[in-house]
This record gives C-alpha cells, structure tokens and sequence, in this order.
C-alpha cells in the first residue's frame, strides 16, 4: 500500500482524481461545452485538411503582421472567457439577497473574480495591445519586419503559453481565490495550500517572459529601423505611445517577475519575505507589486491614445493639433506613472507626509492627460469629421474616460480613499478608465486597421450595434457600482444582507447583459462582414484617406511590406507623399531579404507549459525533464544557421504588378 | 519629385555607411582579463572582510560590502557589457541611466515606504495579537 502510493506520489506528485472538478455541475456543463467546440473545431481543421497551411503559413511564422493578427486572435478568445466570468458575477451578486446564497459557493466565487481580473489584464488587454503594436508600429516606420522576428515568435507562444497554464487550472485543480494580484498572507502557503496560487504564478511567469521580450523587441525596433527621414519627432503618435508602452514593459515586468519568484520562494521552499512572522512584511509585497501594477496600466492606456490619435487626425482630415505636446504629454505620463504607485495603498498607514506626496503625483498626471483630451478636441474643431466606426469608438471614449478620470482625482485625495479604499466605487472607476480608454480603444483600431490587414472594411451596421450596446450597457453595469461604492459596498463580496441594494445590482447585471449583446455584435460584424468581404473589399490599400506610412503600401501588405524603403520627409509621411505626387516605383526591383520561419518558438513554449504545470502539481522529474529539454531546444536554435531567405526580384516585381492592376481597375 | 526620390534600395540602406565606429565595441582580452582580475578582488574583499572579522563594526563592515558591491557593478558594466558614452550612437548609456533612474526610484521609494509604514504602525508581536480587542 505505502509503496504504491509513494510511486503514485513520485510520478503524479499531488495530482489526483481529486484534483478533476466532476462534482460542480456549473464547470462540468463548462467542460462539456468547450470540449464539443474545441473537438469540432479540429475536426473541421482536420477535414479541410489546414493543420499544414496553419503551422507553416501561421504557427510558425516569424512575419510581424501574422503575429500581431495572432495576438489579436488570443485577446478575442480570452476576452469571451473573461467576460463569461464578468456575467456569472453580476447574476450571482444580483441573485445572491435575502439569505440565498446565489448560486455560486464563496470558494467558486472567488475564483471567479480572480480569474476574471487575470485573464482580464494579461490575456485581453495586453495581448490586444501587443498585437496592435506588432501589427502596425514596422508599417507605421517603414521597416520590413521587427529587429528580432524569431523573438517575436516566441515571445507570442510564451504569452499563449501563460494563457494556456490559466485555462487548465479551470478543469484541472483550481484557480487562486486571491484576488488578481495575489496578495499575500493570503497567497501564502499557510492560507492558500492548494494549487490555485501556483497556477497563478506560473501562468504569469511564462507569459511574463513572452511580454517583457516582445517590449525589448519593440524598442529596438522603432530605435533602430525608422526609415530614412524619421526622426524621432516625425514618428507617428501610434508609435510614439507605443515606444513608451514598451520601456514601461522592459522596466517594469522584471519587478513582477522578482516580486513573484520571492513568492513562489515563500511558497515552494517556506522562506519568509511575505509571510507575517520570522520577519516577513506581506506589505513589501504590495508595495513592490504596485510599482509593477501602476506603470501596468499605463502600458495599457498609452497605446490607445495613440490609436485614438492616429483616428482623430485622419477621421478629421487635419494634422493631429499639437503634436509635439502630445509626445512630451506621453513621456511625462511615462515618468510619472513610476512615482504613484502607493496611491493603491494609502490606507496601509504610511503616515501624512508619504500618502501625501503619492496623491499630489497622482493628481499631476491628469495634467499631461487632460492635455491629450484638448488635442484631440482641437484636432476635431472644425475639422471635416467623418463619423465612421473608428471616429464613434473615440468619441465615445472622450466621453467615457473623461469621467473615469475625474473619478480617479477624487481617489487620489489620500482622505477620500480612505472612505473609497476597496468599495465598488473603484471597481467603477478602474473599470471606467480601462474599458471606456483601453477597450473603446482597442475597437477603434481593430476597426480602423482592419483594412490595412484584411483588404477589406468591417460591417458598419453591425459594429454600430457594437458600439452603442457597449457604451451604453457600460453606463447601465457601472454606474451603479459608483452608487454602491460611496454607500460602502466593498468589492470581492458574493452575498449580501442589505435588500436595499439589490436593485442596482439587477440594474449593472442589466447593463452587462448589455455588453454581452455589444460583444454579440461585434463577433457578428465579424462573421458579416466575412461573408460580404467582396462587397467590402478595399483595393486602394488606404482606405481611409489615411496619413502615416502604413496606409502606402497595397492591403494586406507583401510580406516584405515596402518593395522599397520609403524616405520620410514630415511627419503624416504618406499624407505628405500624396501632396507632393508620389507615384509608385514600378520597376527596378531588387531580391528581398527576409528572416525564415522556425517553429522553435512554438515547440519552447509548449515544454514551458509542461514545465510550469510540473512545477504546479509537484511533479518534479517532470520539471527536471522539461527544463533540460527547454535548455536542449534553446542551445539547439543557436545552431541553426539556415534563418534567412531571399524573396526573387521577379516575384517582388509580380506581386507589384499585382497590386498596379488592382489600382488600375479602381479608375 | 521623381518617383525614386521617395524611395532608396533595400541594398544601400544608408545608415549602414554612416555610422562607423558606433557599434557596441567587443573588448579586447587585455580588457577582458582586467575585468575578471579587478572583480575577483572585489569579491575578495567582502569575503575576507566578513569571514576573517576584520572590522569590530558590524555596521561599518555592511556599509563597505554594499559598496563594494556597487563598484563591482560598475566593473561588469564597462568590462563585460562594454558600456560607454558612444557605443550605440549613446543608446546603451542612456538606457542605463534610465535603468538607474528607475531602480533608484524604486529602491528609495520602497525604503522610505516601509521606514513610515515600520514607524507608524507598531510592529506587533504574537503575543500583543493574541491579546487584540
């Protein structure tokens, strides 16, 4: 007996038949669900026979817009799995009155939330983001790819990978009932025994890796590929934000990575940075974790003012008002957002002098923000404003975030969050900010771009539906919560005493069924705008009148992007070549180089995941196997010495006449 | 403007002529060595230092160990990662102040953080929780 069950021990380590969730109902109907789709979907893959075209044309690619499409991909995937989680916590909390106890237990609940707010940031918004700026930031520059394709690659499967690691934990274990960030004692080992936290850890670690590569890759990229001509004060704003965007990334997801390896330290081999006794500080660990979360939020939101800059200068025909304020705007938001990070913990009781210098920094950034608003309103006026898709994400945004904004000053008054500290009142605030900012921005660029990837423009009946059921299901799920908040509802609760407050938790469950519809919408803007792709099809490659560079080449781009460099001589680089004349060259094609596809970046990141979930369940010769593995595969790449190709100038010179037909049969 | 002005051939990109003498250098082994002699010595000395007892004050001896550990740093920097002020066209040196920026703000932030938080809220002992209201 004893001997079986140490052997079982040694080759499962702590995963058991325990461990599968077969007897909640709720995960069981989960399962059975993704497991009829997910087979159809192989099915259907297998039966058209795609599996070759998927690892040779996309999986292993190392194509900057290919990646930056997949990404994008992955953030629509896990934005249906968090925002699945988003409605069973308004049903429950709307349900859960008068003694019932809804009909989630606590120990789901909490789970529920915690996933909700990962996969939430770390697979939603940031893939959505990278993807946005893999995609267009080389087009925006004139570069034929990123400094580093094969990092690219791989950092895209580490962030798959990580997102990999968070959905087994639904059907494999359990999730960490922590609370997004993990806050020790309670992600200790003490108070959180079981593998919930583990995943948690893990899941972030591998995709960490995969962030904080891409960010590295992306700085080098727009430092040192900018096509003749750019200087760094004729960059698009898209790229500007995003060069910020991604020296937030490089400085400060190491401090994530740190501060969750001296947990996992705590945790794995029972040190004592975080734990309350033999001279831990579990606030160490929130003070270390917000110098991490706070620049975090920027790396979101930057890159969506750039997006809604890009839109509003072409949207209404004019140079974007006051470029050179929007940059210094953008870079002082970069510096500050290191020097507010305690404003998340004022009430820890770090005394007047400190919370005050934290709140007045905090209340400084609205400035540099508050100037971006009144550029783009002045970019506005009296401009010729088309209100197409993207331009209505914006406005609906100005509107949005500018309330989010005032609510977040109010929030920096150390002495009013005191009050606020923890109550729904935030969670309408952060909520307020990062789906009326990083989300309204998000669809505006997948709209405006569109075309740029695709060749053809997105449905606008549809998206209309999209957008207005998103705006105004945001109003209806979160401005109750502001009332909630200031009567002192905390957040993280799933039932309540009070029968007074039922209603406006039935009028935010309304407001997110809303949004269900909103996203309903969009994924049928999708698939109509699929089907009707001929009538859609925009041939021009600019679509909308555009001004920066990416708009000059044909849509989608040649994988070479620009069959010749472009030379850059103002800033809104294309708007200034359509002025001056510019023809396209035609002849004269010369032999591209190009980097070659590998799939080393799909096959690390698969043995990182094993790695990571044999670390979860404790299974250590499976952690020792992996992990030689993974060192074998990397040392193995660096032989490889077959990593580039040359595209023939004769098919440069056939896909350009392609494109010169196509522009000929327009007039 | 003719039609080429705009555009320049894959196969003369400009700034690979230019930029002469910009590239991060590789060291020399003279270099190389000099750097490994002078970091083994400031390994040296906070071993000798702790371990032979050398100084009675125990603070002092931390302070000189911290030290230490920065001019080590200094020493990876300019002998192994070959940090100067024109490798990269000064790309490489601002990053590094930046970096420095950034740790500095963060170290100093967390220590004057936690000095309030340590001043203000009493540390607490088992016993002292135990007998809580």
């Amino acid at each position: 007996m004893f001997g079986d069950t140490s052997l079982t021990q040694f080759i499962f380590g702590r995963l058991t038949w325990e461990a599968i969730p077969y007897h909640e109902p709720i995960l069981v109907v989960t399962f059975a669900v993704v497991a009829v789709v997910g087979l159809a979907i192989l099915a259907l893959i297998t039966k058209y026979k795609l599996w070759g075209y998927l690892w040779h044309e996309w999986f292993t690619s190392v194509d900057h817009k290919k990646i930056g499409i997949m990404y994008i991909i992955l953030a629509i995937i896990m934005l249906l799995r968090g925002f699945a989680d988003a409605l069973m916590m308004r049903l429950q909390q709307a349900i859960a009155f008068n003694g019932s106890e809804g009909y989630l237990n606590p120990h789901h609940y909490d789970q529920i939330f915690t996933a909700h707010g990962v996969i939430m940031i770390f697979f939603v918004a940031m893939p959505f983001v990278t993807g946005f700026m893999n995609y267009v930031v080389p087009l925006q520059i004139g570069a034929r790819d990123v400094s580093f394709p094969f990092l690219n690659n791989f950092s895209f499967w580490m962030t798959v990978g990580g997102a990999v690691i968070i959905m087994m934990s639904l059907f494999v274990g359990e999730f960490a009932r922590t609370g997004w960030l993990a806050y020790p004692p309670l992600s200790g080992a003490d108070y959180s025994p079981g593998v919930g936290v583990d995943y948690y850890i893990w899941g972030l670690q591998v995709a960490g890796v995969g962030t904080t590569l891409s960010g590295i890759n992306l700085i080098a990229t727009i430092v040192k590929m900018r096509a003749p001509g750019m200087t760094f004060m004729k960059m698009p704003v898209f790229t500007w934000t995003s060069l910020c965007t991604n020296i937030l990334i490089v400085a400060t997801f190491p401090i994530l990575t740190a501060t969750l390896a001296l947990l996992s330290l705590d945790r794995y081999v029972g040190m004592n940075f975080f734990t309350n006794d033999l001279g831990g500080n579990p606030m160490m660990y929130i003070n270390l974790i917000w110098i991490w979360g706070h620049p975090e939020v920027y790396i979101l939101i930057l890159p969506a003012f750039g997006i809604f800059s890009e839109v509003v200068a072409t949207f209404c025909g004019k140079r974007l008002f006051g470029y050179t304020s929007m940059v210094y705007a953008t870079c002082v938001i970069m510096i500050l957002s290191y020097i507010v990070w305690l404003h998340h913990f004022f009430t820890m009781g770090s005394g007047a002098s400190v919370n005050a210098f934290f709140g007045i920094t905090t209340m400084i950034i609205s400035i540099p923000t508050g100037a971006k608003m009144f550029n783009w309103l002045f970019t506005m006026y009296r401009g010729r404003i088309r209100y197409e898709l993207p331009m209505l994400w914006t406005i609906g945004f100005m509107v949005t975030f500018v309330i989010g904004g005032m609510t977040g000053v109010m929030l920096a008054i150390p002495p009013a969050d005191f009050v606020l500290h923890n109550s729904l009142f935030l969670i309408a605030h952060f909520h307020n900010v990062i789906i009326g900012g990083v989300l309204f921005g998000l669809m505006a660029g997948l709209v405006y771009w569109w075309p740029k990837a695709f060749g053809y423009k997105l449905d606008p009946f549809w998206g209309k539906m999209s957008f207005w059921f998103w705006q105004i299901g945001f109003f209806f799920a979160f401005m109750p919560l502001y009332v909630l908040g200031l009567m002192g509802v905390t957040r993280r609760v799933s039932q309540f005493e009070d029968p007074s407050l039922q209603t406006w938790f039935i009028i935010a469950a309304f407001g997110a069924v809303l949004i269900a519809i909103g996203i309903a919408s969009f994924i049928m803007q999708l698939i109509v705008s699929f089907l009707r792709r001929e009538e859609l099809r925009e041939t021009s490659g600019d679509a909308w009148d555009g001004r920066t560079l990416e708009w000059s080449t044909s849509s989608p781009p040649p994988d070479y992007n620009f069959a010749f460099t472009p030379i850059v001589h103002d800033h809104d680089g294309w708007y200034d070549m359509k002025n001056r004349g510019y023809e396209r060259p035609l002849e004269g094609f010369k032999p591209i180089h190009m980097p070659k596809n590998t799939g080393t970046g799909i096959i690390l990141a698969g043995i990182s995941v094993v790695l990571a979930f044999a670390l979860i369940w404790y299974i250590w010769w499976l952690a020792a196997v992996s992990f030689i593995a993974l060192l074998t595969v990397a040392i193995g790449h660096t032989f490889n010495y077959q990593r580039d190709f040359f595209i023939p100038a004769e098919t440069v010179a056939a896909t350009e006449d392609a494109r010169s037909k196509l522009l000929a049969e327009r007039t | 403007m003719s039609a080429h002005s705009d555009h320049e051939s894959a196969f003369e990109p400009h700034h690979a002529h230019s930029h002469h003498g910009d590239a991060a250098g590789h060291g020399s082994f003279k270099s190389y060595m000099t750097g490994f002699i002078l970091s083994v010595i400031l390994t040296a000395i906070p071993f000798w230092l702790v371990m032979g007892g050398v100084l009675d004050n125990k603070l002092l001896t931390a302070v000189i160990v911290m030290g230490i550990g920065v001019v080590q740093i200094v020493v990876h920097v300019i002998y192994f990662l070959h940090m100067n002020a024109r490798s990269e066209g000064g790309w490489t040196l601002m990053a590094l102040i930046f970096t420095i920026v950034i740790v500095g703000i963060a170290l100093a932030g967390s220590l004057w953080v936690m000095h309030h938080l340590n001043t203000n809220m009493m540390p607490m002992t088992h016993e002292m929780m135990k007998n809580m209201p």
